[in-house]
């Protein structure tokens, strides 16, 4: 099967935009595009003298990642029609491949959620099921990746944006180690946690993406000067002699025992190639949802101050001074959930509270990190876990801020420590997708990635759409 | 609203001052802190701006290497210790000029610590400890007055490097402070880091004060004063919150910590905020910037390369040029007059003869047509030339005076102005004669007299002959001759 | 710790948000919820441990002090809510906060 030309693929994605609703009156996944403007781009990748790497994917790029021409809204009001002056790093190298930028999708605002219920532009809509959520932040990414809109799309990860709605849309999600991968042009929620990541239709797709995209970056003094391997080699990787860590942890006794045994399964599916299983412990796991309800909410009260009216966005005037411009601002233009976190953030900052909230919670941070590397030190080549601990819940279900932020729990621990995750399709609970995660060392994507492209085999057709 | 009428002079004796201060000073960067954008001033509004320093969504700061070298070298020039990591904080508050809604600064780990800076000399020598040095950013400027009803707001000054210079609370007059300040900006000029400039806001300055009664040994209340746009200034303001302070604790009521502004027009502080309570700034290490990890041989290379400091090089000029300490600290005042001293001097052999020309013709000059030394027309080898033409009797020493003059002028050497000008001293034996010979001739009732021993008329015939030769001739071969060819 | 309607009030000032009264209720009582289930740090005991930065870059990579500046796609003026005359503008600030803290 030859691949597609960048104008067969661009043409193919909206007609499938068209076909599935993917706007406002449907799944809501994509907020903005610009057909015309996506074709000419494409004409000009067919163009060149040699073929591009990614001629035959064209991107969906959330929208808290800046892009030229496209709006950058973060799914926020605060941001409505902002159109940034420069693309993000990762956006420059995946059009430098090739790869034409589709549209971009829907996410919960400024990636703070898990359900993408809390964009300002209306919820997205789980394409397996319209009345179930995609998962969030990356909800509109993992959506058009499951319709079939996109072959790759580009999400970003805080607490688990990416993998968990991956899980719930029954498509590949990866969040690269932190550094890997330039945070410049990525919207910052929590300095310390984003990364881009990527979401797939199977494991090649998202490792080639993550392949173009991941390296140094001289504008992102956080990414990491590390070389970067040919993720896709890792298709061939035997897994003989592998050792995957089953951490207790993650399989407490309360998780549904459908979701167990598809885990079991896929851990058997591991042993019939050769890898053995081990049983281990990562002791501070159940800490990972306080401490990373208190270090998110605090960088992000900080990342989210620029947000003021004065050189860009939504500005509100009142008439009585500049201290209501900016309430008047920033009350209108941000939503509750991001009201709340902002709040949150600044009272663990405040004085009085930062040595008790802030320093404690990073301090804690370091033993779940710990808990990683004594795993990994002790012989453990991979972890695998569920990536939730059930399938997408329904629209509106879930109401109660704590309860969400529950459904970080299996994938916080990652953006936590640091270490990259990927997530991939392992079966269905009431025909409904379940995600299995592999958690490897620092900088160890090849062999994340050579694992999953292993299980993504193993398993086949069934765990699949 | 306190000024300086107010405390009578016998409350204030009963206190003693204690002075801090807190100097920001930016860093001659080509380049701003966290981007690539050009640092210098005086460009029209908000066109050195970019994705960075206008805190667009997604933007990051990346850090300049020269910033750090500069921040090192003050450092060192300050006899502070390098801390091999630092780290880089976020202080948060709403500002319209603070794009971020954060400054990135340090806060727990600065870049330096535990420095000192001597005031005075001789016996009247102090040394002023600094607590620490550290490296943060600039905001942009925020113009009131501009349009009505608004503020508008530049942001070509965000983001330019900035090193804060924190004494300890070690100043016990407004005498000090100023004397503080001129030491730090004549050693930070001389380290080749900044502009110094306080008109141009390359150096500002905020001061602690508070005062407690003499023989105390405990720290009073201190309060805040901002705004002061000078040294005079700066003493002017310190002397009005002190007054201030003292005629409180005079009548038992109690200092309370709070930010005052320094009004200069109407010479006195009043606080700046009615009751609003301080910034929270709720400090946190910047997750976007990992340590700063300095190389031990970096650290020591920059301190290695620190040029002569003022306080070596006054001492080494009194040394090596046997001048006097008035003449040494003019001299040495900038590093570039100092400089500009010294070539000449080492070009021309005669140090004294070369530091009354630069106290004298070449200041004379500079302040005349308000230049700077560095731009001046006059060169050190020129001007030394001069020195030799005056010392070897090619021209005299009132001559030189206007050959400097038109060479301050145009630029031209001294031997092409003085040849072209008709003052090259004549020293032509025969010539001279000739004309000791024709006003002896001209003149023989005054010849005669001075033959018959009315010596004093010898100024008289040496003028005559001066004025014949217009000046050209070399007055003291004209003397000899004048002695000679009379006779008697 | 409990969170009182002040407390929420006056970080909110801090965050330069304007709470209404209704919402206001709800907000306490859903931060204190919240910061209930992070007492459970305080137990942790981690006097031993040093927070490092994460992985990836030990040590602040340093750039070198040249251009050219970041090009930007599009104006000031088309981004920003008021302009004139190359400035930015916003109402005027009251005397009270005359002064920016970056002295």
């Amino acid at each position: 099967m030859t691949e597609p030309t960048a104008v067969e693929a661009v043409t193919a994605s909206f007609a499938r935009m068209e076909a599935v609703r993917a706007g406002a009156d449907g799944l809501n996944c994509v907020l903005w595009s610009d057909r015309e403007r996506a074709l000419a781009q494409a004409r000009a990748v067919d163009a060149r003298a040699e073929r591009a790497p990614l001629a035959g994917y064209p991107v969906a790029v959330k929208d808290n990642i800046a892009t030229l021409d496209l709006p950058t809204t973060c799914g926020s009001r605060i941001l409505e029609g902002y159109v940034s002056p420069y693309e993000a790093t990762v956006v420059s190298r995946l059009r430098a491949a090739g790869s034409v930028v589709l549209c971009k999708t829907n996410c919960d605002e400024f990636a703070m959620g898990s359900s993408n219920e809390n964009s300002a532009y209306g919820p997205v809509r789980n394409p397996l099921d319209p009345c179930r959520v995609p998962g969030g932040s990356s909800g509109g990414s993992a959506a058009a990746v499951a319709a079939g809109i996109a072959r790759i799309a580009l999400g970003s990860e805080t607490g688990g944006s990416v993998r968990q709605p991956a899980a719930f849309c029954g498509v590949v999600g990866v969040k690269p180690t932190y550094g890997r991968v330039s945070r410049f042009g990525l919207v910052a929620f929590a300095s310390s946690l984003d990364q881009v990541g990527v979401l797939g239709r199977t494991v090649d797709d998202a490792a080639l993406g993550m392949e173009v995209i991941a390296g140094r970056d001289p504008y992102d003094s956080t990414s990491a000067d590390c070389p970067v391997p040919r993720y896709r080699e890792g298709a061939i990787r035997s897994m003989r002699g592998l050792t995957i860590g089953r951490p207790a942890e993650y399989f407490p006794a309360s998780l549904d025992p459908r979701v167990t045994a598809l885990c079991d399964r896929a851990l058997d599916a591991f042993r019939a190639l050769g890898a053995q299983v081990r049983d281990i412990s990562l002791p501070h796991t159940d800490l990972a949802i306080p401490v990373y309800y208190i270090v998110a909410p605090a960088e992000a009260s900080s990342n989210l101050a620029r947000f003021d009216g004065v050189r860009y966005g939504l500005r509100v005037m009142g008439d009585d001074g500049l201290r209501a411009m900016y309430e008047r601002t920033r009350s209108r233009g941000f939503g509750p959930e991001v009201t709340r976190r902002v709040l949150l953030g600044t009272y663990v900052l405040s004085a009085g509270y930062y040595d008790a909230y802030y320093k404690k919670a990073q301090e804690v941070r370091a033993c779940i990190t710990d808990d990683f590397r004594r795993a990994f030190a002790s012989g453990v080549d991979v972890i695998f876990t569920p990536t939730t601990p059930s399938p997408a819940f329904e629209l509106g279900a879930k109401s109660d801020p704590y309860e969400m932020y529950l459904n970080d729990i299996f994938t916080c621990t990652a953006n936590l420590s640091g270490v990259p995750g990927i997530s991939l399709p392992i079966g269905h609970v009431d025909h409904l997708p379940i995600g299995g995660q592999l958690l490897a060392r620092h900088f160890d994507e090849a062999g994340m990635f050579a694992a999953a492209y292993a299980l993504e085999r193993a398993l086949g057709e069934d765990a699949r759409r | 609203m306190t000024g300086l009428r107010d405390a009578p002079a016998h409350v204030t004796a009963r206190y003693e001052m204690v002075v801090g201060l807190e100097v920001h000073v930016q860093l001659r960067t080509k380049t701003k802190a966290f981007c690539s954008c050009d640092a210098t001033y005086g460009a029209p509004p908000n066109v050195n701006t970019c994705p960075v320093c206008l805190a667009l969504p997604g933007a990051l700061p990346a850090l300049n290497r020269e910033a750090v070298h500069l921040a090192m070298r003050a450092a060192h020039a300050l006899g502070c210790t390098v801390n091999p990591v630092s780290v880089f904080a976020r202080k948060n508050y709403f500002y319209p000029d603070l794009p971020k809604g954060y400054q990135i600064s340090q806060y727990d780990r600065p870049l330096a610590l535990a420095g000192r800076l001597e005031i005075g000399d001789g016996d009247a020598a102090r040394t002023v400890g600094i607590t620490r040095v550290h490296m943060e950013e600039d905001a942009g400027k925020s113009i009131h007055d501009r349009y009505p009803g608004a503020t508008a707001i530049d942001l070509n000054r965000a983001g330019v490097p900035l090193i804060e210079i924190v004494s300890e609370p070690d100043m016990r007059s407004s005498a000090d402070a100023v004397a503080y300040l001129t030491a730090l900006k004549q050693i930070l000029e001389y380290i080749d880091v900044s502009d110094v400039n306080m008109e141009e806001g390359s150096l500002r300055v905020d001061a602690n004060v508070s005062a407690r009664p003499h023989g105390a040994t405990a720290l009073g209340t201190k309060t805040e004063v901002k705004n002061m746009n000078s040294f005079s200034g700066v003493q002017r303001a310190l002397e009005a919150e002190f007054e201030r302070q003292c005629t409180l604790l005079e009548r038992g009521e109690r200092v309370h910590q709070q930010t005052m502004l320094w009004d200069g027009s109407r010479n006195e502080v009043r606080p700046a905020r009615s009751k609003e309570a301080s910034h929270d700034y709720r400090y946190f290490p910047e997750p976007d910037l990992p340590p700063l990890v300095l190389d031990p041989q970096w650290i020591d290379a920059v301190r290695r390369e620190l040029p002569e400091l003022p306080r070596a090089r006054r001492e080494r000029f009194a040394r090596e040029y046997g001048l006097a300490a008035a003449d040494v600290g003019v001299l040495t005042s900038t590093p570039a007059l100092a400089d500009y001293f010294e070539a000449a001097a080492k070009a021309h052999g005669d140090a004294k003869a070369a530091a009354n020309w630069v106290m004298g013709e070449v200041l004379a000059a500079l302040h005349i047509s308000n230049e700077s030394i560095q731009h001046f027309r006059v060169a050190p080898a020129p001007l030394a030339r001069l020195l030799d033409l005056v010392r070897d009797g090619v021209v005299s020493h009132s001559a030189a005076k206007r050959v400097f003059a038109v060479m301050a002028e145009t630029g031209e050497p001294p031997e092409r102005v003085a040849e072209r000008e008709g003052l090259v001293q004549v020293r032509d034996a025969d010539e001279l004669t000739r004309w000791v010979d024709e006003v002896l001739a001209e003149h023989p009732a005054e010849a005669d007299r001075f033959r018959a021993g009315e010596k004093k008329l010898l100024g008289v015939l040496v003028g005559l002959v001066m004025k014949k030769s217009k000046g050209r001739a070399d007055p003291r071969r004209v003397n000899q001759l004048v002695s000679e060819r009379a006779g008697g | 710790m409990a969170v009182t309607r002040d407390d929420v009030a006056h970080v909110a000032g801090l965050a330069r948000l304007a709470i209404s009264d209704e919402r206001m209720t709800e907000l306490v009582e859903q931060l204190n919820a919240i910061l209930g289930h992070m007492d459970v740090l305080q137990q942790v005991d981690t006097r031993h441990v040093e927070t490092t930065a994460q992985e990836g870059n030990e040590s602040l990579p340093l750039r070198p002090d040249a251009g050219p500046r970041f090009e930007m796609q599009r104006t000031l003026e088309q981004m920003a809510p008021e302009m004139r005359g190359g400035f930015f503008l916003v109402p005027r600030l009251s005397t009270h906060e005359d002064v920016s803290d970056a002295s």
